[in-house]
């Protein structure tokens, strides 16, 4: 005999209380990421020694910009998914882990506005 | 009962490649995303302008954020790698043992080749040497 509602059940809510959400969204970035990453990293050698109006051109260049958004907003969620998993794994009191939560998210979620701004103040002139 | 032993046992586990290669998934991950500080360094320095740009450029030629780098470059590259290969076990493929350690040494091989030619074109590229 069991307690948890029908609905419940279906829904997946187990202990996480949030079924596979979280699992989905790292796994759909992981495969964001794989070829934004690669595509971002030849890039970056491509442009290893370049001066400052090369490197602005290519952020200019509106497929690149929507392809450096898409990157930033991947990369940093894909990161808060993956920390939070860490720190849940790890810090073990209460207090602390609320804490680490917090700031991950504040981290993840500053670091994904930073990297939003400068691409389009790059891209769209200052 | 606080002092329950945990299960594994890491002071008489010994460490196969697998969950040598598991956590180092993870360990890779946190170092990325410490990472993506130089990343959003450089990438604000760009959107500030030249002389910004230029000061980024030399910090990141200092040759003790090199080495970082380089270490990163291996971190960036096996979280992708081994990241692939999870992905292959998410759709269910790929468990049989041999599978398993082919595909590990596999992710280990390629993370190594893919750094060194990243770094081998870094330094021959023109300018790189400086």
């Amino acid at each position: 005999m069991t307690l948890r509602s029908s609905l419940g059940r279906v829904k997946g809510l187990g202990s996480a209380k949030e079924g596979v959400h979280h699992w989905r969204h790292q796994r759909l970035t992981a495969i964001a990421l794989v070829p934004l990453a690669l595509w971002f990293a030849v890039s970056l050698l491509c442009k290893v020694h370049a001066d400052h109006a090369t490197v602005v051109a290519w952020i200019a260049a509106p497929h690149v910009t929507v392809l450096l958004l898409a990157l930033s907003l991947g990369l940093f969620w894909h990161l808060k998914l993956g920390l939070q998993v860490v720190i849940e794994d790890y810090v073990h009191s209460p207090f602390h882990q609320i804490v680490a939560q917090i700031l991950l998210r504040a981290f993840a979620g500053l670091g994904a506005l930073l990297a939003v701004v400068s691409i389009l103040k790059i891209s769209l002139g200052s | 009962m606080s002092n329950r032993p945990l299960s594994p046992h890491l002071q008489i586990y010994r460490p196969q490649l697998t969950s040598v290669l598991s956590i180092t998934h993870r360990a890779t991950g946190v170092a990325l995303s410490v990472g993506t500080v130089i990343l959003l360094y450089w990438l604000q320095a760009v959107a500030r302008g030249p002389e910004a740009y230029a000061a980024a450029q030399a910090l990141l030629g200092f040759w003790m954020v090199k080495v970082a780098l380089v270490g990163w470059t291996w971190a960036f590259f096996y979280h992708l790698c081994n990241g692939i290969r999870h992905l292959f076990w998410d759709a269910g493929k790929g468990f049989e043992l041999s599978t398993v350690y082919a595909s590990g040494y596999t992710v280990l091989g390629a993370s190594a080749v893919l750094t060194l030619l990243t770094w081998a074109y870094v330094l021959a590229a023109p300018g790189g040497a400086a």
